[in-house]
């Protein structure tokens, strides 16, 4: 969007109609969005000026979609209606938020208890006629990809609000899709599409640096940024949550200067101490495994260096010990192909030509195709070959299949009213059944085909 | 813009251009009436005189107004009715009922409003009605008691008419059509869709009740007639109170729309879609640059703005993803390439990328899979892959089977626009075979 190198300032000249005085205060808010706000603006017009009916803004979560147009919206005092489809989960409340934000209380009371699309359009209509827009009305629509699953209607009649009401109106859909997605079957009226470009890495630098910690220099600050943006700005684009990284593991950046172990000029030596706790961050906090809290809480504890406790949540599950084993019965019958049985499980299988059994290829690996479903008596035959004393086929051991797949563990596959031959799939990934199988000593390996 | 500064006698240029913006915007943003139609002149004329014998001689008429989207069909309907309702008698007698499919989504809601247009509320107060015909021929009875002896034609318009159709029994449209087949009240049913194949969607006995009258507005515009549209759209009406910069203005727009390189980019739009909508988009555009520190349109406007009306969506989402997403677009464009589009799961495509990484022995991309797999799912909440209908919720998220949403020349040619991008991704983006 940018085609000339310096963003052009927003000024009075370029958007008249509006305060100078304001427009500096919007400036000031919007850093590094300077082109958009300025595009946005020039397509609004002057505030009493027609616009496009519809103006659909998409661009990537966190690249200042919602702030730019509330910003604007705001300091610029415009009427307008802001409105979160994920609050709204029902028309019916986005009506009504409409009509508060516009016409206050009084209109959105008249609407009847489940108003319809032409409730809407002949209250709004009523009360139009009634205050005639001397400003453009804005409505905006912030997760707008969650219209898509309401009324069939609801998206085309934004869309063509402005002509329906006959008001000087325009609504703005923000989302993170693209339009292409949206478009009803017969189609709609096009709404105009502005795409919000994501942030550069110097962009991401210049912003996140802005909410530096008070009693550090800017420059340590910038500095930690630069270490942050070089760890995770691979991964993670998102300024939201690298603003949160940032704001999380700062305290710990700064313990050496805190603790008189290092100057704030010492880059190379803050470097080397924060780098892993950020790598380690990566694995935890950004994959949501723990919590905030849970997180500042290892930080402060942090003596045991040992390997990393086992993150995911998965590898705790404590099972009684014969489920384990089903456990590995189901993974292996899930994976293995059923004629590999034979050689796996038989002590004297005659013999296998081997150069016919290793003949695989990778298109037919089951570890990228997924596990396949077995029926039971395949399973309880797996599992008495790889239990080592003789267990009978007791009522307990089937109610332990029956809440391994409660713990959804294994799925069902067949119907559930199916009595005989139920059939099942084993639903946990390789390094669950690894660890499962470390606590029986049982090497699973040298059982799996795809590793043979 | 010395020269006009000069001359005392006309207004400031900053009014003068908002001036401008508010003619010129009503016009493409609002859809103000244009005074006629070029385009359409027979069908205007066939519709005005249908209306005008039902509104004059009480004639009842139904009648179809078909076209795609953006070709002018509501245009045309205004269009008549305003000349329609310059006739004094017409003005006084013809009542009008608007309906819009969108909005009237069954025949209980149309009924009321219906009701509500024709300021019958009172007189219908509450009553309990049979059934719905009962209720429609109540409605149109109490027209017949109005000031004159006779009864008042009453026009129906019904907007995206295919709609209607889906109602239930299509009660709506059987009752509006057999009131226009019978000698009852004048009624006109004029119905507008983008739908060419309306009438095999309506049931038999609706069908037959139908006259089988439709206009077809298909654009036969030819690009000389098109060029003359973007002109006469962007140019100045008489009425604009600074005559002299209208005239300034106009002739700038004629000197502006002569132009090779504009030619050139209308000439492209008009390859691409020949409808008004589209059309007013791009207009828009280039006069929202208009200010008084630019107050023409000059061919670089058009030009950034055709760019932006050209630009690819998706291409530009694929710009802010991370490498990490990137790499794993690559990857399933090279699955794409080798097993013909068939669809592939996360498992896949990791081994994919992981086989990459080998290749490289270089450990900056060396991620743990849950990072790569929330990477995946960002890809799927942005819809950039699609998981495969009737895979069920059963499965494990790793072995879900997706699509991609994505053209490969759309992967190259945001590769090309990445910034910063490796080489090593993108020489692997770029060979055929990963």
């Amino acid at each position: 969007m940018s085609s000339s190198p310096l963003p052009p300032p927003l000024q009075q000249q370029r958007h008249p109609g509006y305060e100078e005085e304001r427009l500096r205060r919007v400036a000031e808010q919007l850093p590094c969005r300077e082109v958009q706000a300025g595009m946005l603006l020039s397509l609004m017009g002057e505030p009493q000026q027609y616009s496009l009916p519809c103006i659909f803004i998409y661009g990537h979560r966190a690249s200042g979609k919602s702030y730019v147009v509330n910003v604007l919206l705001k300091e610029l005092e415009l009427p307008h209606a802001t409105i979160s489809c994920a609050e709204c989960i029902t028309a019916a409340l986005l009506f009504e938020q409409v009509l508060l934000a516009l016409f206050g209380g009084d209109a959105a009371a008249t609407l009847p208890r489940y108003p319809s699309l032409s409730d809407f359009v002949r209250i709004y209509r009523h009360h139009r006629s009634r205050a005639p827009a001397e400003q453009t009305r804005y409505i905006v629509l912030e997760k707008a990809e969650l219209l898509r699953d309401m009324d069939a209607n609801l998206l085309s009649v934004l869309v063509r609000l402005q002509e329906l009401v006959e008001d000087n109106l325009t609504v703005l859909l923000l989302s993170e899709l693209v339009w292409d997605t949206f478009r009803p079957n017969t189609g709609c009226l096009e709404p105009l599409p502005l795409h919000f470009p994501d942030y550069t890495k110097a962009e991401l630098h210049q912003i996140l640096s802005r909410d530096r910690h008070p009693s550090y220099s800017a420059d340590l600050y910038a500095s930690y940024i630069h270490i942050l943006l070089g760890i995770f700005y691979a991964v993670c684009r998102d300024l939201r949550e690298l603003r949160h990284l940032a704001a999380l593991n700062f305290t710990k950046f700064c313990e050496p200067v805190t603790e008189g172990k290092a100057k704030e000029s010492d880059t190379h030596k803050l470097w080397r101490n924060i780098e892993p706790h950020l790598k380690k961050a990566m694995q935890t906090v950004y994959l949501r495994e723990v919590s905030s809290l849970e997180w500042e809480k290892m930080q402060q504890v942090e003596t045991e260096t040992g390997p990393l406790r086992g993150l995911s949540a998965h590898t705790h599950v404590e099972l009684p010990f014969y489920s384990k084993f089903l456990l590995i019965a189901a993974y292996l019958a899930s994976y293995n192909p059923a004629r590999t049985d034979k050689r796996f499980f038989v002590k004297h299988h005659g013999k296998i030509k081997k150069t016919k059994f290793l003949k695989k290829n990778e298109k037919t690996s089951n570890h990228l195709l997924g596990p396949k479903p077995f029926p039971l008596d395949r399973l309880l035959a797996i599992f008495y070959s790889v239990v080592d004393s003789r267990v009978a086929p007791t009522a307990s051991i089937f109610s332990q299949i029956s809440s391994l797949v409660t713990l959804q563990l294994l799925t069902q596959v067949s119907h559930v009213d199916q009595l005989d031959a139920p059939k099942y799939k084993c639903a946990v990934s390789m390094d669950f059944i690894c660890a499962v199988s470390r606590t029986v000593n049982f090497d699973i390996i040298k059982y799996l085909y795809d590793f043979l | 813009m010395s020269k006009r500064k000069a001359k005392g006698a006309s207004k400031p240029i900053g009014e003068c251009i908002s001036q401008l913006q508010k003619c010129l915007r009503e016009r493409l943003c609002h859809n103000r009436i244009p005074s006629q139609l070029e385009a359409s002149e027979a069908q205007h004329k066939h519709l005005l005189g249908l209306l005008q014998r039902t509104a004059n001689n009480g004639e009842s008429n139904s009648v179809l107004i078909i076209g795609p989207r953006g070709s002018g069909k509501t245009a045309l309907l205004k269009c008549v009715l305003r000349d329609l309702l310059q006739e004094k008698e017409v003005q006084k007698n013809l009542l009008q009922v608007h309906l819009n499919g969108l909005l009237q989504t069954d025949d209980r809601i149309a009924l009321k409003e219906i009701t509500r247009q024709l300021n019958l509320e009172n007189v219908v107060g509450d009553k309990v009605f049979g059934s719905f015909a009962e209720n429609l021929v109540f409605l149109l009875e109490a027209l017949k008691k109005g000031d004159r002896s006779t009864t008042r034609p009453v026009l129906f318009v019904l907007d995206e008419f295919d709609l209607f159709a889906h109602h239930k029994n299509q009660t709506l449209l059987y009752n509006l059509l057999d009131v226009s087949q019978s000698a009852q009240a004048p009624v006109a049913v004029v119905g507008l869709t983008c739908r060419l194949d309306v009438l095999e969607l309506l049931e038999k006995r609706v069908k037959s009740r139908f006259s089988h009258r439709q206009i077809h507005l298909l654009s036969t515009l030819s690009f000389t007639q098109y060029l003359e549209q973007v002109a006469s759209q962007l140019s100045l009406p008489d009425d604009f109170p600074d005559r002299e910069f209208a005239l300034d203005w106009n002739s700038s727009m004629r000197r502006f729309c002569e132009d090779k390189s504009v030619e050139g980019i209308l000439q492209r739009h008009f390859n691409s879609s020949k409808d008004f909508c589209s059309l007013h988009m791009l207009l828009m555009l280039c006069l929202s640059r208009i200010s008084t520190v630019n107050p023409t349109i000059k061919p670089a406007d058009i030009l950034e703005a055709s760019r932006l009306c050209f630009s690819d969506a998706k291409s530009n989402m694929l710009h802010g993803l991370s490498i990490l997403e990137l790499c794993l677009v690559i990857a399933m464009k090279h699955l794409n390439d080798v097993y013909e589009g068939e669809p592939f799961n996360f498992q896949m495509v990791h081994n994919e990328f992981k086989k990459f990484l080998q290749r490289k022995s270089s450990s900056v991309y060396n991620f743990e899979q849950p990072v790569v797999m929330k990477a995946f799912e960002h890809l799927q909440q942005l819809e950039l892959i699609r998981p495969v209908d009737g895979s069920s919720a059963k499965t494990q998220r790793e072995y879900q089977l997706m699509n991609l949403a994505l053209d490969s020349s759309q992967i190259i040619e945001a590769l090309h626009k990445y910034p910063q991008c490796p080489t090593d991704i993108k020489q692997w983006g770029m060979s055929a075979f990963g």
